[in-house]
């Protein structure tokens, strides 16, 4: 019969990773997706010399490794004397690297959106505010939506990572209970499933949306 | 507000260093690659398999790979395969844990592309008298790495970026190991890896670009 040294206390403290895990990627995708919709409308609809060099330092984002942004970030506020937490740096280079992710997926949502609807709506006397807000915002939408949860699943993953700086989310309760315990494959695939379980259903939800959406 | 000196001088010394780690780095994205689109193709059919296993086995691996951190993958390759005695060192470990990565990512991209093939290309092909094999290798598949060349391109790059998770089971041969021996013996923590960022971007945008050139003679027509 399977034996394990695994101790009901010790899947509350994987639980309590996960919720460590899941906070993180709130405020990466709260912050992310708000900055993210800022740099998508500016990249979408300002004039080149404001739009590339921006689309620049977004890219960066993306061209660098998420742990070196995350050792940077964490060795400049020890340089800079800014005294953040581990936890506020996660949040912040999480939620600047999910924004450049989202600030494409935003782009896309307004790119999609017809010249010529916006165009009619602005010679129906809409101001440029309302056709943004009741024209183009409900028709990116739909094709914003599949790919912003795709982003939270990957937010979610890359969150990972954060164990570099000592925080103690999903992944590293798992190890500190390998370390005690002594067998990683069964405490990992515990781990492993918490992840997938919290990830799965949404994934499959995005799916669905992606599928539903195409042919409206 | 800043009670630091940069010392930027030691780190560009490291230079030559970095860039051994930055080959390292290329060959494990590269090979990780190479056996990712060669078991991804695999997924991909067995996806569209007559049997139900062959169906169940491509979308366990494609589910799991794509809903798991790629850290969690490298952790069971290191840490998980050793308690069933199959002991990887950290190379090999991070290199099955890209691979495993890539080859389920891809996998769902060549699925894609295998349906942008029209299926009378294939019964086109058989009724020319090429066999099952042939068709799909001459006739399906050139056309499907055309449609997924972009998204491969981007699974290189990730590829890549991957490659710098293997500093946290070990490796200090990468461009990222390198650059933590350097810093745990100096503790300029700043100046490394902002070079070492520095050295990432580069390799990313040739490889971007690259792809757009190889794209760009291979697809003209």
């Amino acid at each position: 019969m399977f034996e394990t040294a695994l101790s009901f206390n010790d899947i509350i403290f994987l639980l309590k990773g996960a919720g460590v895990t899941l906070l993180v990627t709130f405020w990466a995708m709260a912050g992310g997706t708000l900055m993210g919709v800022v740099f998508g409308t500016i990249r979408a609809t300002a004039p080149r010399w404001v739009g590339w060099p921006l689309a620049f330092v977004l890219d960066i984002f993306r061209s660098v490794p998420l742990l070196i942004q995350l050792i940077l970030a964490n060795a400049f506020q020890a340089i800079a004397g800014l005294q953040m937490s581990a936890f506020v740096v996660s949040c912040v280079v999480l939620a600047l690297y999910t924004s450049s992710y989202c600030s494409e997926i935003v782009r896309g949502g307004i790119d999609a959106v017809p010249v010529t609807t916006r165009r009619a709506a602005r010679s129906l006397g809409m101001t440029w505010g309302q056709d943004m807000r009741e024209i183009v915002f409900p028709l990116a939408l739909r094709v914003m939506l599949p790919s912003w949860i795709g982003l939270t699943l990957g937010v979610m993953k890359d969150t990972a990572l954060i164990t570099w700086l000592g925080i103690i989310e999903l992944l590293r309760s798992s190890q500190i209970i390998v370390t005690r315990i002594q067998e990683p494959l069964f405490v990992l695939s515990i781990a492993g499933l918490i992840y997938f379980l919290m990830s799965f259903p949404i994934s499959r939800l995005g799916r669905h949306l992606e599928k539903k959406w195409q042919d409206l | 507000m800043f009670n630091y000196t940069f010392h930027w001088r030691p780190a560009l010394n490291a230079l030559p260093q970095m860039l051994e780690g930055a080959v390292v780095t290329l060959q494990i994205a590269v090979l990780s690659m190479i056996i990712g689109i060669a078991i991804g193709v695999v997924l991909a059919v067995m996806q569209g398999s007559r049997f139900r296993v062959f169906r169940g086995i491509a979308s366990a691996w494609v589910e799991v790979a794509r809903n798991t951190p790629a850290l969690f993958q490298i952790y069971m390759a290191y840490f998980g395969l050793g308690q069933l005695g199959i002991h990887l060192d950290s190379f090999v470990a991070l290199l099955a844990g890209i691979t495993f990565n890539n080859a389920g990512y891809l996998a769902e991209t060549f699925r894609g592309g295998l349906r942008a093939v029209p299926r009378t290309q294939v019964r086109a092909a058989r009724s020319l008298g090429f066999g099952a094999f042939d068709a799909f290798r001459l006739i399906v598949m050139p056309q499907m790495f055309r449609a997924v060349f972009h998204p491969m391109t981007n699974q290189m790059v990730w590829a890549i970026l991957m490659t710098s998770l293997g500093v946290i089971v070990g490796l200090n041969t990468d461009l990222t190991g390198v650059t933590q021996e350097l810093n745990v013996r100096t503790f300029r923590t700043f100046e490394y890896f902002a070079i070492a960022a520095v050295l990432y971007y580069i390799i990313a945008k040739i490889v971007t670009l690259g792809a757009r050139g190889i794209a760009w003679r291979l697809f003209k027509y």
